[in-house]
């Protein structure tokens, strides 16, 4: 039956307590002495008492109420919801990591500075670039890194006319965002038939204001841009620079490198390609990589290497500063570079090869009951246009909570913008040929039953904790916070 | 072939799948990548470890680090050693929440999204504010972003910020500001303070946001009467950095006329981790809402009636509004969000008013002896919060050097952030410190020549 959770604020009494600290062993004085009068609070904590045991009841019971990768198929597209190795869980958690202070000597962490190292060298043979900063916290912040990058190259060669990038159409909304964010203007470049960039609207779009072209490659769409070596060119021709957008980079590890395709800087999603957790939204890390032109613009420190010593390396006169507090998400930096250690080079190749035989041969399995637009071989991600059946009563949105009441993640719904009824699907190198069988056959039922009743599959989903959610609501009249009633 | 029992399918497997795709070989899906860009070899990396020898070749690396589990560590700014209560790794280690992606589909994301629902409750507890977000990267970039914010509300580009505001955030904030072409200038000291009579000067009508920090970076607490009807006259937003956990002592930050609250929440519960991930900390007045970056959840119902939460006004985002959206902001730090609302939960009222005020009683001994000893001095008058800025009589590097060889990790050296600060160290005494440990120290100090 459908019951609403209790929120924290209705629950415990008044004098219950869910800690334990040992008593103030120092001489204590009136907390009025200590600090200024007006400076005081006045109003107590309104947050709730509660006993241990109902902390970890109550978060236990919602943690039943989620679905994560360990629960079932997550096929998230542009996500690569991969397995997360419970090991890189143990040793992120290592006190020798987790509990170090960013302020140490550079003698104290000569450890962690070795596996910044190490990981900057492993990336940089991934990607084929020159640097690697692993400040970033976040694709969108590693996308923001690599454009402040790019601008401080342009404005270093005193070239200040470039007040634009460009931008296929397929890209992530974070690409387009990034680019207001660093102060430049958007210009959209549209999709050919085959999905593809169009190369022709593309050589009309550049001139002397193209700061840069970003590029997911594969694509939204999952279609590798064959005719990356001519946009490579056209772009560097005008004297722009070329930014590559990491996060589908799962389909070609081992088979190509964004710097070998004429990318002068790439961020990774490590948080997904190299097998992160995504902790129900982050934290992610999104380390940005340089060809060796753009190497004197990197956020400082960089990590370097004297002997058998690693340092902090302050000394980029040109460098654009700090994007981070510190040094970025070491924590999650410890957890991918313990994966790559495990897969080797054999076995990311692997990954990327299974990854992309998952998504031709599910794509094979669902275009017998689906319409799925730009139909060849492509990479580790395909896009399902629900058009079709949306015109039968229920579109991608309803298809995907009619996923939910079967036990699977739905796919990336209404994006990207240029298919219809989109339901962007990406089944990573992680999962079984059954998985798949058993989805594609789920997907076929749905059809089934928007064929026969679309409205009952309209009002879906029916076997969640919840049921439908109610999100204009929600926008209409904001309720953001719980209140004392 | 490394990680193996990561990659479920297998050669059979591998062999049916092409013949249903209607391909004969691997290559044939890779034929779309043109021969110029291939990789003609393989990856040169190092040989692939089992996870044994992964695990041994790890614990190699984090041995060769120090750290505050086998130190005394008197570290701050910005990242502090405080007690962590076990429930909160129980928690955050259920895969369920740590595992899955931003709750998109909400039907199956209850969790998460009443855990965000909560925190955002609790940080809008602490701080007054009427709404806060589900996260930011750090404390840097969530003042970047509040002073970015700021801009938003008020149609205005220029920033000041207060030098007594962290040099890492600072360092963040510039470099936002210095891309995106807006001014932005520093507010000077005066005796570790803010100098309010200076803001007075630098305000006019074209400041959209005035970025100030409680406690400050040397662990003063500012007295900030006045300033924000100073800040609210020019029609300007007053942005504030706060520790989340000074608050059960200090005043709420609305009570002061706040607008928007950033700051690092790594002190609730949090583990240093060299510097990340941390969590930025963010929260407004319902005014500013639609400025606001990055996810909210809100309260709804579902087809039933049931109280439900999803993520709300989207139309702020990215993936929505794309280049008009608030922030580029997508992946955040919702894990390090459930925890710090663990660390509320467990601790409760009582609980984290006795964290913070055993960091105010320690500070308040540690500061006394410290500056007690001859050649310390107290680099500023005023009232510390869980740290203070020292005058030492020596090189900071070296007197860490010395405090290290008994296993003490001294206070971090700001001189390099403040050149008119020579020889100046900052130490942080939280409640995990005893008076034992404090008192050696002390002893360590007081032979230093």
């Amino acid at each position: 039956m459908r019951k609403a959770k209790a929120l924290l604020f209705e629950m415990g009494r008044s004098g219950r307590q869910g800690y334990s600290l040992p008593s103030c062993d120092v001489p204590e004085k009136p907390v009025d002495e200590l600090l200024p009068k007006k400076m005081l609070r006045t109003e107590p904590l309104e947050i709730p008492e509660l006993s241990e045991v109902e902390v970890i009841r109550h978060y236990t019971e919602l943690s039943t109420r989620n679905f994560g990768v360990d629960t079932g198929f997550y096929p998230l597209g542009s996500c690569t919801m991969k397995y997360n190795p419970k090991v890189n869980e143990e040793v992120a958690a290592l006190p020798g990591f987790a509990c170090m202070h960013p302020c140490q000597p550079e003698h104290t962490v000569q450890g962690a500075l070795e596996l910044y190292y190490n990981m900057e060298q492993h990336l940089k043979e991934l990607t084929g670039m020159e640097r690697f900063t692993m400040q970033p916290s976040a694709g969108a912040h590693g996308e923001l890194t690599g454009l402040m990058v790019i601008q401080a190259y342009h404005r270093n060669r005193d070239d200040h006319k470039r007040n634009k990038v460009l931008i296929p159409v397929t890209a992530h909304g974070t690409n387009p965002a990034t680019v207001t964010m660093a102060g430049y203007e958007v210009v959209q470049i549209p999709s050919d038939d085959r999905g593809n960039v169009d190369l022709a609207a593309l050589k009309e779009a550049v001139d002397d204001t193209t700061s840069a072209l970003m590029l997911t490659n594969p694509s939204t769409l999952g279609l590798f841009e064959e005719e990356i070596t001519e946009m490579a060119r056209v772009v560097h021709d005008a004297g722009g620079l070329l930014y590559y957008d990491g996060a589908n980079l799962n389909a070609i590890m081992g088979y190509a490198r964004p710097g070998d395709m004429g990318f002068d800087v790439v961020h990774l999603n490590i948080h997904k390609t190299l097998s992160t957790p995504h902790g129900g939204g982050g934290p992610g890390s999104g380390p940005v990589g340089v060809k060796e032109r753009l190497v004197p613009y990197l956020p400082v420190p960089l990590v370097g290497k004297k002997g058998d010593h690693f340092y902090f390396d302050y000394d980029l006169p040109e460098s654009i500063g700090k994007v981070h507090s510190f040094y970025g998400n070491f924590g999650v930096v410890i957890k991918a570079y313990n994966y790559m250690r495990m897969m080797g080079a054999e076995g990311l190749k692997q990954a990327s090869t299974d990854a992309v035989l998952n998504s031709n041969y599910l794509a094979s399995l669902l275009k017998k009951t689906y319409y799925i637009p730009y139909d060849r071989i492509r990479k580790h991600e395909f896009v399902v246009s629900a058009k079709p059946e949306k015109k039968k009563g229920a579109g991608a949105g309803d298809i995907a909570k009619a996923l939910l009441d079967r036990g699977f993640h739905p796919p990336t719904v209404y994006f990207p913008l240029i298919v219809d009824e989109a339901l962007m699907t990406e089944p990573n190198d992680t999962e079984s040929k059954e998985t798949l069988d058993a989805y594609a056959q789920a997907m076929e039922d749905i059809a089934k039953d928007i064929d026969q009743d679309a409205e009952k599959v309209a009002a879906g989903p029916y076997h969640t904790v919840v049921g439908r959610l109610d999100e204009v609501r929600a926008v209409r009249n904001p309720i953001l916070r719980w209140e004392k009633k | 072939m490394g990680g193996k029992h990561y990659l479920p399918l297998t050669d059979e497997d591998r062999q049916e799948m092409l013949s249903t795709i209607g391909v004969k070989s691997i290559e044939d899906l890779f034929s779309d990548i043109p021969a110029e860009v291939r990789l003609q070899r393989e990856l040169d990396l190092p040989p692939a470890l089992s996870e044994l020898e992964a695990v041994k070749h790890l614990n190699s690396l984090a041995a060769k680090n120090k750290h505050l589990n086998n130190c005394i560590s008197f570290m701050g700014a910005g990242v502090y050693d405080h007690f962590i209560p076990s429930v909160i790794k129980h928690i955050t280690g259920r895969s369920e929440f740590y595992t899955s992606y931003t709750p998109y589909q909400p039907e199956i994301s209850q969790g998460v999204l009443q855990a965000i629902f909560e925190y955002q409750t609790m940080i809008c507890q602490l701080t007054g504010m009427d709404v806060a977000n589900a996260s930011m990267y750090d404390g840097g970039t969530a003042v970047a972003e509040g002073a970015i914010m700021g801009c938003g509300a008020t149609r205005r580009s220029k920033a000041l910020v207060s030098q007594a505001v962290s040099p890492f955030y600072r360092a963040v904030l510039k470099n936002y500001f210095n891309s995106r072409g807006l001014p932005l200038e520093e507010i000077p000291l005066k005796d570790g303070k803010t100098d309010f009579a200076k803001l007075e000067e630098m305000i006019d009508d074209q400041v959209a946001s005035v970025v100030l920090q409680q406690p400050n970076f040397f662990g003063l607490v500012e007295d900030f009467d006045g300033v924000a009807d100073l800040v609210h006259n020019h029609k300007a937003a007053l942005v504030v950095s706060v520790d989340p956990l000074s608050l059960p002592l200090l005043q709420a930050p609305a009570d002061y006329g706040a607008d928007i609250v950033v700051g690092e929440g790594q002190s609730l519960g949090v583990p240093p981790s060299f510097g990340g991930p941390l969590l930025g900390i963010m929260a407004a007045r319902q005014s500013f809402v639609r400025q606001m970056p990055g996810r909210i959840a809100g309260e709804t119902v579902d087809s039933e009636g049931n109280r439900g939460f999803v993520l709300t006004l989207q139309t702020r985002e990215q993936h929505i509004r794309r280049e008009k959206a608030s922030s580029n902001i997508c992946s955040n730090e919702a894990l390090v969000a459930l925890a710090a609302a663990v660390y509320m939960a467990a601790m409760g009222p009582q609980g984290m008013h006795e964290v913070a005020e055993q960091c105010l009683q320690k500070t308040a001994y540690a500061r006394q002896k410290i500056t007690a000893l001859s050649g310390f001095e107290a680099a500023f008058s005023g009232h510390n919060f869980k740290e203070f800025a020292v005058k030492v009589p020596g090189k900071p590097e070296d007197i860490n050097k010395k405090l290290l060889q008994k296993d003490i990790l001294g206070g971090v050296d700001i001189s390099p952030f403040y050149p008119e600060l020579e020889n100046t160290m900052l130490f942080a005494v939280t409640e995990k410190r005893t008076r034992e440990e404090i008192d050696t120290l002390v002893q360590e100090l007081e032979g230093w020549k």
